[in-house]
């Protein structure tokens, strides 16, 4: 082989043997790191799976939420409408964490089918409600009116 | 009346545009100095007719005119007037009118700085930015007018500003990022021009690196800022999330820095010039899908503004439009593309090479976690998102060998370079490097730190301490003092450096802030205590604020170093009135080596608060290694050299 060729391979090699390793890495980190999200009444159903990090949401149950007096542990229920789930968290909740509000929480489900969630999300505008929560709820037949267009707006 | 004048110019403006992308490139086609001289009036029109739309608006803020439903929507009488200014773009449509504008001002300065560049090159890049001006302007008309009124029944007060937009973040953020975003567009325009015009020659490269490092440093500058914003205002302490919308941005940010890696062997060297090319294209279209990303409303994010399936598909248009005829006209010009020179491996090149893949892996395993749950969701195979880990695990390994060759790449000469030689003078900047990252380390102490730890503060020390034999090599055996001829290295090198130790200092701040950030979330009622780092905190109770168009729960905590009192934070709850908006305002004591980190929760029974306490430190780091690295750029687009060749370009042409 000329040398020219010989760098060429070389270089072609390096790219290939780059590439392959980046793209085995990148679908293994991937498939541990996704988190699937399950409506509340896949979960009652028992489509979720126990002890994997998944995300789940709904709208906040009113008059579910219960504080620890001692810590910052809250318990609350998550709904879409048709099941409930429980939840379980110990932190501080977003600002816009309220009772009757679309939320997804992040976390693993014990046991007693309660998620224990290490993150809380709601977001940053009274109005908005999390896409996933709307498909959930428009899936159960449940979506306030409303409509979900309106809803995002 | 006035606010028509707004839509009115836009639609002259777009009009302007259609004809910048036609007449200079007809010009262009048949070397006709007239049609192309066309081309720098068409610019001026352009810029003039969107620059007064966008006073137009600016106007309608200032003046509470909530006859028009954008400004109705997100502004208010209560907000202070440097808000309402910002808040022009605080919204989808205005944000995209802003978007407009630094496009039309780009032009301008190409068309006013590139009196040097051959006739079918200026009228060609015009053209093309005229082609991307026009899209953008007919999309703002027809799916985004912020003038449309709400005739007639305005509303006597607006609906206020998103209370998290309030903020010194709204003002410098959003324009910085776009200056980078669309600058990527001049560099797409020249590289279409070179495709066009078969001149895919090192010239191009040249015309083309100011320009790309300018945007570059914008965009660099726009993330730092995005970051330092999110740090402050969102609550939590967190500096980088890995939501989608900050990966848009990302990746043009990395395939522009391959981009300016990449033109500089080009320029010099003339090999990897179709790959250039490719660059050019690709942070562009990157630019676009970040656009589309954070417009189309598919993402979940602070940024989303109002999502309307019509938008997003009028973008992911533009997207294809862009990406397919780039690419194909790509395909059919660049196997015309030559290499100038060769190169053995032992050479600088061949680590630009090595920056260069590493980069482009890095951009591609953030676009595959940022687009993998659109297409599950798409597929409808369930609604899933990637975590941080994934983003994690990837870029920093990654990042980490991306260091090791930068460190090389400054100390190997073009073309060729002798590989014992070399190895000889690697030695030094090793040894030194892992002495004193172990001892930084030794001294440090603490705990939470892992082989990640080492490996960002050695990796560090081994960047500065290349750096430093090569600028010995550059200045110090010279014979003359050493400042002397330190002063004679031309700026461009100068910007090179300073960069490269922005990287330095980034990958320290990242390293000691993932380590040893001590963090706490608890309950404190009045008069409990709390130790965190080598601090106390003790939490003295709230007080009621009233605010311009807030009102606020005010804490008190007394900071404690050694027993004595350090400072008192006030970390505040507001409570936005006209729209019932909460935002946590978090309380920090800044500093070169360790941020004070306090944020109110929600109040708890018995007047006890839920209160996040942290301490992490070189914080500060981050966004100081960004800000080198926007200096770097700025340094090196301004290098004498491109002026000196632009001159000798126009004397030959």
């Amino acid at each position: 082989m000329n040398p020219k060729r010989k760098k060429r391979l070389i270089i072609v090699l390096m790219i290939v043997f780059g590439a392959s390793a980046a793209i085995g890495l990148t679908m293994y980190a991937l498939s541990q790191n996704i988190n699937l999200f399950y409506s509340p009444t896949q979960i009652a159903k028992g489509e979720a799976p126990a002890e994997t990090r998944i995300r789940a949401g709904g709208m906040v149950v009113e008059g579910s939420v219960k504080r620890d007096p001692e810590s910052l542990l809250v318990t609350f229920e998550v709904t879409d409408y048709e099941n409930k789930v429980a939840v379980q968290y110990s932190g501080i909740l977003p600002d816009l964490f309220r009772e009757g509000q679309g939320i997804v929480a992040q976390g693993k489900l014990d046991a007693s089918g309660t998620l224990q969630a290490v993150e809380v999300l709601a977001k940053h505008d009274e109005n908005y409600m999390p896409p996933e929560v709307a498909e959930a709820l428009q899936k159960s037949g449940k979506m306030p009116l409303p409509s979900k267009e309106e809803f995002n707006k | 009346m006035i606010v028509e004048l707004g839509t009115f110019s836009l639609i002259l403006a777009f009009f302007l545009s259609v004809l910048l992308s036609i007449v200079p490139m007809v010009g262009a086609q048949r070397s006709s100095l007239l049609l192309v001289s066309y081309a720098r009036p068409l610019t001026i029109g352009v810029t003039f007719f969107v620059g007064l739309a966008f006073a137009i608006l600016v106007n309608a803020f200032l003046t509470n005119d909530f006859s028009v439903q954008y400004v109705a929507n997100h502004s208010n009488t209560a907000l202070p007037w440097y808000y309402r200014f910002s808040a022009v773009w605080g919204g989808h449509e205005g944000s995209l009118l802003l978007w407009v504008l630094t496009l039309a001002g780009w032009t301008l300065a190409v068309a006013l700085k590139s009196k040097a560049l051959p006739l079918d090159i200026i009228g060609r890049v015009l053209g093309v930015l005229g082609i991307i001006n026009a899209g953008f302007l007919s999309f703002v008309i027809f799916t985004s007018s912020p003038f449309e009124r709400l005739l007639p029944r305005a509303p006597a007060e607006g609906a206020d500003l998103n209370p998290l937009l309030q903020d010194f973040g709204l003002i410098v953020h959003p324009p910085m990022l776009y200056m980078g975003y669309v600058g990527f567009a001049v560099a797409f325009a020249f590289a279409i021009a070179a495709l066009l015009s078969g001149r895919m020659d090192a010239a191009w490269a040249r015309w083309s690196r100011p320009w790309t490092n300018v945007a570059w440093a914008f965009l660099t500058l726009g993330i730092a800022l995005g970051s330092w914003w999110a740090y402050y205002e969102l609550g939590w302490g967190g500096w980088w999330f890995w939501d989608p919308v900050e990966n848009a941005s990302l990746m043009p940010w990395l395939v522009g820095t391959a981009l300016i890696h990449s033109l500089a062997v080009t320029e010099k060297r003339g090999v990897f010039k179709s790959w250039t090319l490719l660059l050019a294209i690709f942070a562009f279209s990157l630019s676009l899908l970040g656009t589309f990303l954070v417009r189309s409303g598919v993402l979940t994010s602070v940024h989303a503004f109002a999502s309307d399936p019509a938008r997003g598909f009028y973008i992911l248009v533009m997207l294809a439009v862009a990406v397919g005829g780039s690419l194909l006209l790509y395909g059919i010009r660049a196997a015309q593309v030559k290499s100038d020179s060769s190169f053995t491996l032992v050479s600088r090149e061949t680590l630009l090479l090595v920056n260069n893949v590493l980069l482009t892996v890095i951009a591609f395993t953030v676009l595959l976690g940022t687009l993998y749950p659109l297409l599950i969701d798409a597929l409808g195979m369930g609604k899933m998102s990637v975590g941080p880990p994934y983003f994690n695990a990837l870029t920093v390994p990654l990042g980490a060998m991306l260091m090791v060759a930068l460190g090389v790449g400054a100390l190997v000469r073009w073309r060729q370079t002798d590989a014992s030689q070399l190895l000889k003078r690697l030695i030094g900047p090793l040894v030194l490097a892992v002495v004193f990252g172990i001892t930084t380390m030794m001294i440090r102490g603490g705990e939470g730190w892992d082989h990640w730890t080492y490996v960002g503060i050695i990796l560090a020390y081994w960047i500065v301490f290349c750096a430093l034999v090569d600028l010995y090599d550059r200045a110090g055996k010279r014979s003359g003092s050493l400042i002397a001829s330190l002063k004679k290295l031309p700026r461009a090198y100068w910007g090179m450096h300073l960069a490269h130790l922005g990287m330095a200092v980034l990958a320290v701040g990242v390293a000691m802030v993932s380590a040893f950030t001590e963090h706490r979330d608890l309950r404190m009622a009045p008069g409990d205590r709390q130790e965190v780092g080598e601090y106390v905190f003790e939490f003295k109770g709230i007080e009621q604020v009233q605010g311009p168009n807030y009102t606020s729960d005010k804490g008190v905590i007394n900071v404690y170093q050694d027993g004595e009192l350090y400072e008192v934070m006030t970390p505040e709850k507001r409570l936005y009135t006209a729209r019932g908006n909460v935002m946590t305002e978090a309380s920090i004591d800044a500093g070169l080596f360790r941020d004070l980190y306090v944020a109110l929760g929600e109040p708890l029974e018995g007047g006890a608060w839920a209160i996040r306490l942290q301490f992490k430190p070189y914080v500060r780091w981050l966004w100081l290694g960004g800000l080198l690295m926007t200096f770097g750029g700025f340094l090196a687009a301004m290098d004498k050299r491109y002026r000196k060749m632009s001159q000798r370009d126009a004397k030959m042409a």
